[in-house]
């Protein structure tokens, strides 16, 4: 009896890396591990639509699936709490052993939390899960005094979204901008702008010193001596990779897990696993239209991308094993090839909907290029002068068409 | 044999990522805004699956 691929994470990223294995040939045994209760579902509906929605469940956010993967072995609920890669087994936190031919990281990440003198939680939410928006959409209606830490992609997404349920809400944070770091000083200033006119207080280069209540949060102490009401607070503050599981093994997981250019698993004593793979949010990998620095790419498409690549590969491995004709050069040209995407993201907040190409987070110019600010534009990205990046408010196929320009 | 594609234009936000994976079904007209084939030959069906799976919004359906 072969022993099954075995994917850990139950995610989006696990589904498209299992359909992949099975549209590239792979019909030997597959076994996905989650650890949260649900089949796979997409999570950015969680900050925008879902949230607003009348009702948050499952069967709003869960992804279609195909016949292909109908004997996919779903493992769900049980928490993968190590695993030997030596010896090719994985371990679940209810002492589960499994035994595996090719394992696949996808574990992806949970959200931080700040930890404060008066460490309160009730009334203290995150948006990673399917259970955390059901919860948060349960607290969220008109008046409802909201806080969200943090300025990136999902506590603005989050405000917009309180904001439109009629919510007062103040985003918190340390920067002088909303996703500066990817946006850029102008557009950053301009989404701003947007989410003020629509209500959204700011309090940025600001942090929170401390909660206020007694049995849940009333309000909240910032670093300059000043305090808002509060019912609701949000931490948006960023991720740390789940991969303590891997924990003891020859590999390098410091903010996520290292890969080469195929997303196998660099080892720390030299070279790469040839059956341990990463994909998704916690693959730390390089990509040769930018730079040979590994980088974790927390965008939409990174799992669907590094799914496919992995899936395909893996899919040819053992094709090459079962002695199929003409895998082995196949394979050779995927290797070769290597992974390469072009990251892509979008956002929705108030009537900035945003699209955007490249990697605009290492770059050191921005410049609008068409359109105005205040209407439908779109940005050029540069590092060092050369293009890594293409962000637009509308106007999409002209940002469309900045796709394919980062082709080395 | 065709296949019957299916979007959800209350959910759709022309970010027109499905024109890439599926060129013959989907494109942005001159608006910017998403027009595609409601039936296409089932040669497409691989195409408009990838194309489902990259669309932001998740609004695209094969109609069975």
């Amino acid at each position: 009896m072969t022993k099954p691929v075995v994917i850990v994470g139950a995610s989006m990223a696990g589904l498209r890396v299992a359909e992949a294995l099975r549209r590239f040939g792979y019909s030997g045994p597959i076994t996905a591990i989650g650890d949260e209760p649900h089949a796979p579902y997409n999570r950015p509906p969680l900050s925008k639509e879902v949230l607003a929605g009348e009702t948050v469940s499952h069967e709003t956010v869960a992804f279609p699936q195909r016949a292909a993967t109908a004997d996919v072995g779903w493992v769900l609920g049980n928490r993968a709490v190590s695993a030997d890669l030596e010896h090719q087994t994985v371990t679940t936190a209810d002492g589960s052993v499994f035994e595996y031919s090719t394992l696949i990281a996808a574990t992806g990440l949970r959200p931080k939390r700040q930890h404060y003198p008066n460490n309160l939680q009730a009334g203290r939410h995150v948006i990673r899960t399917l259970d955390d928006a059901i919860g948060l959409r349960a607290a969220l209606g008109p008046g409802v005094r909201v806080v969200v830490l943090g300025a990136g992609f999902i506590g603005c997404e989050t405000a917009a979204t309180a904001r439109k349920l009629g919510a007062e809400v103040t985003i918190v944070a340390p920067g002088a901008l909303p996703i500066n770091r990817i946006l850029g000083a102008e557009l950053a200033a301009e989404v701003m702008r947007r989410q003020q006119a629509e209500g959204v207080e700011f309090r940025m280069k600001r942090s929170v010193a401390d909660l206020i209540g007694e049995a849940r949060i009333e309000g909240v102490l910032l670093d300059d001596g000043s305090e808002l009401p509060c019912d609701v607070f949000i931490e948006a503050i960023g991720s740390h990779c789940n991969t303590e599981w891997l924990d003891g093994n020859d590999v390098e997981i410091t903010d996520g897990v290292l890969t080469d250019s195929n997303l196998r698993a660099v080892k720390a004593s030299g070279g790469a696993w040839d059956n341990v793979f990463a994909i998704g949010d916690v693959a730390k990998f390089p990509n040769p239209l930018f730079d040979d620095l590994a980088r974790r790419v927390e965008h939409w498409n990174i799992p669907t991308e590094s799914g496919k690549h992995v899936g395909q590969l893996v899919a040819l491995q053992h094709a090459v094993a079962a002695g199929t004709d003409g895998t082995a050069d196949q394979l050779a040209t995927h290797v070769a090839a290597g992974f390469r995407p072009v990251p892509s993201f979008w956002s929705d907040q108030f009537d900035v909907h945003l699209l955007a190409f490249g990697l605009l987070a290492i770059a050191d110019e921005a410049k609008l290029v068409q359109g105005e600010l205040s209407g439908d534009c779109v940005f050029e990205y540069y590092r060092g002068g050369k293009l890594v990046g293409a962000a637009g408010i509308g106007m999409r196929s002209v940002v469309q068409g900045y796709r394919n320009a980062f082709a080395s | 044999m065709t296949i019957k594609i299916d979007v959800d234009m209350t959910k759709c936000q022309h970010y027109g990522q499905c024109v890439f994976e599926a060129p013959n079904i989907f494109r942005l007209n001159s608006d910017d805004k998403l027009e595609y084939v409601a039936e296409a030959d089932d040669s497409e069906r691989a195409n408009v699956e990838a194309a489902i799976d990259v669309c932001p919004m998740q609004a695209i359906f094969i109609v069975e």
